[in-house]
């Protein structure tokens, strides 16, 4: 046993990047990054999905391809995605660091009912889009249909963002804007930001 | 004389906006509105480039995007520079550069003009019949020299400083081409606003040909007033894209159109965030063809001068840019639409006469109209030549005769001439979709046929040429209510196709110019069908008719049209050439869009990425990951920073960033007997809390991937994989997964990117991580080599693992990610006392390779067994099944003789063997000479005694060390073996595959 205090300092894959979103007064899709989260990768086939409730305040209830936001209670936003017939992706935004607690609040809600959990809070990470032109941005490297038909809010699905993967979620308008949340692996970060601020000047949706 | 050939009071330019552009160095005054080729011709400047062969002055001889002379290389600076841009398409600009190109010294005084004096020799097939002996000369004398002869224009020498963009887009309907049938179509498409449309032309305007139109009227507006109505009403519908300066390059499967939008080119200072192209790739639920059509020349000799050009592109200078290359036009025509050419050129003030083709009765209403206007009309007449160098002065021409010869000739003095042999439908989009052509005789051209794809087509480019039917085909395409757009017009349609006119001057016919880009002439394709070519491909390849950068659009219909001619068959029994993408010539940079520099491919790092760029790490690619290969110290080489690093992991301790090791947690009630049936060894035992290496194999039982497995909890495993596997492996399991072993209750989730994992390997490892570490006993027996505990690493939760890849007791501390660098730093603070020493992958690879542990990929290559490696002991004999188990009886392997695992020892320690050389028992045998295997591994070790095996401190410095798989490998251990070298051959002792601590026990303490 150590008798050592530190605690190590959590540090994201930007953490050492200069200007990271220079703050443009002329954008129509302002780009940043979300904040850190908890991720728990949820597998249980369809019955048991609708046995479960809302384990730890997640919505589980949705068809696939689609996202559920709700609110568990004052201080955390709950955010599922169902990808896959017996696959969510459970987001919680939050700051404060507590994986063990929610998994213990997931298996203890889940109870019986029979699933896998996996955290995978540091495998991902968030970058948001809001803006008139948000769409026109994820297009330079996404080639799914972003129109409100095809891709209306309450969306969510694995796909292509030019060389990486990720999950695309259409969150809840911001007033009159669509905000949408891209999940990558952490290693694909930086490109990732790179990429769509890139983009968005070269289209002039940042000038 | 600036602006001469200007005409008054004419054109879409904008006389308020005077602009200057440069050609050869000349300044050009010219307009906003202006092409470059206006430009050129409003001041006289005919001449604009040397033809490819021949080296034959020529001018513009279209307005648009099928112009096969007029070739420029565009300068817009700062290194932006392309050659080979079509003039008729480059926009003016204030402080445009543009030069002429093929010509040396000059323009105007050209060595190349040779060629054309010696032309008898330049006849189709010159080179395959020419360069055919000696075939030595071919690499030292023919190709250079026909190499610096071919291609036009100079490619730019400097990286290209514009920028690209690339997007997706989807939509119900594409319109390619806003002309009347275009635009008609996108009125209709758009009306009830359930569609989203895009409609994209390849011009700066909307219009097409309506843009030089002056005469007719649709809907009681002229031309231009409903092209800008029009435009305006698009522009107010939020269902529709509009995109101008926008070719429709290519047509796909699964209407897959791929679009390409100029935004800076016409621009004299962009903005410098701004894209130069923007390439769209657009899915259409449907997409409407109404790519219109393009004229075609007539076929006579010195049909190629300045200031000779197609006759509706001359109405298109003259109408659309109030410029013409002269005032003294003649019109030669075979067909009824030039006549609009010849009254509009008249009522510019222009001295007109008509020559046509066609007899008296076979001439339509446009014969009155022209005479009314008061043109001298030339009937039944056909063109022999022209005069004129530099410009044309004349055109001769002479009356038919019954007996299909032709009569006393004239020339009729003239500086502008143009022509009309008819038109040739654009289908080249509805060809790429894979829709038949079908060839319309009355018509004289292919038009499309049945569709293939969601596709249909309007206008000019199905050969409906008239516009008030232009506009009622594109508004049926477009499927709207309402009533379609009504025109009056006075234009005429319709041609008789002649392939080439009659002459009594046969000689004069050589230079009778089909394809004007390619330099092809009437005679060379009819030589080539003289010499046996009978299909259209293959006259094609012969003479390269129709395969310079224009395609053909000029002429193909021409060339195919002789052939046929000479074949006495119909033009579709010779066949149609393919059409390809892209329409017309792409750049380099809209094909690659973002992916240049940082963005050409994801460079992924590690959370200890930064640390390592800090400590001035040395990086390799694995996969798409930088991997930190070795940490210089001041001038220190590679090799001098790798053997410090190895010697300080045994003798110390090193810190390794194994983050990259793919890792898949394994949850569920049959996790373990999910394992147990992938991997080769047993898994159903393994108590939680301890780790096992496993051995993967593909269903043909040869070894896929390999790596350390924990049991976290019963149901819950912690797997590793290689670096560049980890995709790989997680594909494999979710198939068997999915497919096999659908009893199986288990979920496979890639955590590789969840954990940081700082490997810390030595004697003292132990010493330095263990006061980092809070709720874990480290010692040796309530820790032990091959075990993982969770706990926590100053102060973060932790899945602490002992294991060695080096053969040193240690850890590799996973975290995480976000975590790993400040876990990292205090790591490598606590092993200040202890000297710690980051190393990197090539010292890793060393430590393995004395350890005689194989890298998948390395010492195998999807063609090795367990047994093949010496790993047959981790191929269970008692489990029921496992992937590749069947195969593992296989006869071939099984055989004697396959290639196996073994270490090789230099006679010479100093010898370091290269990763690839053979191995052969007899250096003197004769050739071919058996080859036994090859070289999989080969490192200098600081740790391996120059006797072979135990502690340098002891008998020596270090020396080099190898692995190699070799016939027979097992059985040669302990025989001497020749192994290839860059000079020949050196003498090996071969061995077991260890060469440091064959008991293992180190890592154990």
């Amino acid at each position: 046993m150590s008798d050592h205090e530190m605690i190590a300092e959590r540090r994201d894959v930007f953490h050492a990047v200069d200007n990271l979103t220079k703050p443009s007064n002329n954008e129509s899709c302002a780009i940043s990054v979300a904040a850190p989260a908890l991720r728990f990768g949820l597998r249980m086939d369809a019955t048991a999905a609708a046995a479960a409730g809302k384990p730890a305040g997640f919505d589980l209830s949705q068809s696939i391809n689609s996202l559920r936001q709700s609110v568990a209670d004052a201080a955390s936003g709950r955010l599922s995605a169902r990808l896959g017939p017996d696959e969510w992706l459970l987001i919680a935004e939050t700051g404060a660091d507590a994986a063990e607690a929610l998994m213990a609040g997931l298996t203890a809600d889940l109870g019986d009912v029979a699933h896998t959990l996996v955290d995978v809070s540091h495998r991902n990470l968030a970058i948001e889009l809001t803006g008139s032109a948000a769409a026109d941005v994820l297009n330079t490297g996404c080639p799914l249909d972003l129109g409100d038909q095809a891709f209306p809010v309450g969306t969510a699905t694995r796909t292509l963002f030019a060389k990486a993967e990720i999950i695309l979620c259409r969150c809840e308008n911001v007033g009159q804007q669509p905000l949408y949340r891209v999940e990558c692996w952490r290693s694909f970060g930086r490109y990732m930001h790179a990429y769509l601020q890139e983009s968005a000047e070269l289209i002039g949706a940042r000038v | 004389m600036s602006h001469a050939n200007r005409l008054a009071g004419r054109g879409r330019i904008d006389r308020s906006k005077p602009i200057i552009i440069q050609f050869n160095g000349r300044e050009v005054p010219a307009y906003h509105g202006d092409t470059a080729a206006s430009a050129l011709i409003a001041n006289g400047i005919l001449h604009v480039g040397r033809s490819f062969k021949y080296h034959r002055p020529r001018g513009v001889l279209a307005a648009g995007a099928e112009e096969p002379n007029a070739l420029l290389d565009i300068d817009r600076g700062n290194g932006r520079r392309d050659p080979n841009n079509r003039a008729t398409v480059v926009e003016a600009f204030d402080g445009l550069v543009t030069r002429s190109q093929n010509h040396w010294p000059s323009l105007k005084y050209d060595v190349g003009t040779l060629n054309d004096m010696a032309s008898p020799l330049f006849s189709a097939g010159f080179y395959y019949k020419t360069f055919m002996w000696p075939s030595a000369a071919w690499k030292r004398v023919y190709e250079p020299v026909i190499r610096r002869a071919a291609g036009l224009g100079k490619a730019p020498t400097v990286p290209d400083p514009d920028r690209y963009v690339h997007s997706h887009a989807h939509c119900d309907v594409l319109i390619s081409g806003a002309g009347p049938a275009g635009l008609a179509a996108a009125l209709a498409a758009s009306v009830d606003g359930s569609r989203r449309i895009i409609i994209a032309d390849e011009q700066n305007e909307f219009g097409g040909t309506l843009l030089h139109d002056l005469t007719s009227t649709i809907d009681g507006l002229s031309a231009s007033d409903w092209v800008a109505q029009t435009v305006a009403t698009l522009s107010q519908r939020s269902n529709v894209r509009m995109l101008p300066r926008t070719t429709v390059v290519a047509y796909y499967n699964h209407n897959h159109i791929a679009l390409n939008q100029r935004l800076t080119d016409h621009q004299s200072n962009p903005s410098k965030g701004m894209a130069r192209e923007r390439l769209w790739q657009v899915r259409a639920g449907e997409v409407i063809a109404a790519t219109g059509a393009h004229e075609r020349p007539l076929v006579f000799a010195g049909n190629d001068r300045p200031g000779m050009l197609l006759a509706d592109s001359l109405r298109a200078f003259i109408n659309r840019y109030g410029v013409t290359p002269g005032r003294n036009v003649v019109i030669a025509t075979s067909g009824a639409s030039a006549y609009q050419a010849a009254i509009d050129a008249k009522s510019a003030g222009l001295f007109v006469t008509i020559v046509d083709y066609r007899k008296r009765d076979e001439i339509g209403d446009e014969r009155l109209l022209a005479t009314q206007a008061g043109i001298e009309i030339l009937d039944n007449h056909s063109v022999i030549g022209s005069t004129g160098r530099t410009q044309v002065t004349g055109l001769i021409v002479a009356p038919k005769t019954a007996s299909g010869g032709v009569g006393d000739v004239r020339t009729l003095n003239c500086d502008a001439v143009g022509m009309s042999g008819g038109w040739t439908p654009v289908v080249h989009l509805v060809s790429q979709s894979r829709a038949k052509l079908v060839f319309d005789t009355a018509l004289d051209a292919f038009i499309p046929g049945e569709a293939y794809q969601s596709e249909r087509s309007a206008g000019a480019c199905r050969g409906v040429y008239a516009l008030d039917e232009c506009l009622a085909n594109g508004h049926e395409a477009g499927s709207g209510a309402g009533a379609a757009p009504s025109a009056k017009s006075s234009e005429a349609t319709g041609f008789e196709p002649v392939r080439l006119m009659p002459t009594n001057r046969q000689k004069l016919r050589d230079k009778a110019f089909v394809d004007f880009q390619n330099d092809v002439t009437a005679k060379d394709i009819n030589l080539a069908v003289q010499e046996g070519f009978q299909s259209i491909e293959h006259v094609k390849r012969y003479t390269t008719t129709g395969m310079a950068t224009d395609q053909g659009k000029t002429s193909n219909i021409n060339a195919l049209g002789i052939v046929a001619g000479a074949l006495e068959l119909t033009p579709p029994d010779v066949g149609t050439t393919t059409f390809r993408p892209p329409y017309t010539p792409t750049t380099f940079g809209a094909f690659a869009g973002q992916a240049r520099g940082v963005l050409f491919d994801p460079e992924r790092i590690t959370p200890m990425h930064d640390w390592a760029v800090k400590k001035g790490a040395k990086f390799e690619d694995v996969a798409l990951w930088k991997r930190a290969w070795y940490f210089p110290q001041g001038r220190e080489t590679m090799h001098d920073a790798v053997q410090r690093e190895c010697r300080a992991v045994r003798e110390s301790v090193g810190i390794f960033d194994a983050t990259t090791l793919g890792k898949i947690e394994v949850v569920g009630p049959d996790a373990a007997e999910f394992l147990n049936r992938i991997y080769t060894n047993s898994w159903l035992k393994l108590k939680p809390g301890r780790c096992r290496y496993g051995l993967m194999l593909k269903e043909d039982g040869y070894i896929m991937d390999d790596g350390v497995v924990a049991r976290v909890a019963d149901d819950r495993f912690h797997i590793t994989t290689t670096t560049g596997g980890a995709p790989r492996v997680l594909g494999h399991m979710e198939d068997y997964l999915q497919t096999e072993f659908t009893d199986l209750k288990l979920s496979l989730t890639s955590t590789t990117e969840q954990w940081a994992v700082i490997a810390v390997q030595g004697p003292n490892a132990r010493d330095v991580v263990a006061p980092l570490v809070s709720d874990i006993d480290m010692s040796n027996d309530a820790f032990p080599h091959m075990s993982m505990r969770e706990g926590k690493v100053c102060g973060v939760p932790c899945r602490l693992f002992r294991v060695s890849f080096t053969g040193e007791a240690g850890y590799e501390i996973n975290v995480p990610s976000d975590y790993g660098e400040a876990v990292w730093e205090a790591v490598y603070a606590a092993g200040q006392p202890y000297d710690i020493t980051p190393y990197g992958t090539e010292t890793m690879h060393v430590l393995r390779a004395e350890k005689g542990f194989i890298i998948v990929g390395q010492e195998t290559d999807g063609t090795v067994t367990p047994e093949d490696v010496g790993l047959s002991g981790l191929v269970s004999k008692v489990k029921a099944d496992f992937v590749g188990k069947r195969s593992l009886a296989r006869p071939d392997l099984v055989a004697e003789g396959r290639k196996q695992l073994v270490g090789l020892l230099t006679l010479d320690p100093d010898v370091l063997l290269d990763e690839g050389a053979q191995i052969v028992d007899d250096p003197q045998a004769a050739l071919p000479m058996p080859m036994l295997g090859h070289v999989t591994s080969s490192y200098v070790s600081p740790n391996v005694a120059r006797g072979g095996t135990g502690d340098p401190q002891q008998s020596g410095d270090g020396r080099s060390i190898a692995m190699a798989m070799i016939a027979g490998g097992h059985s040669r251990v302990g025989t001497r073996l020749y192994a290839t070298t860059r000079e020949g051959f050196t003498e090996v002792q071969v061995t077991k595959p260890v060469f440091f601590d064959p008991d293992g026990g180190r890592a154990n303490v």
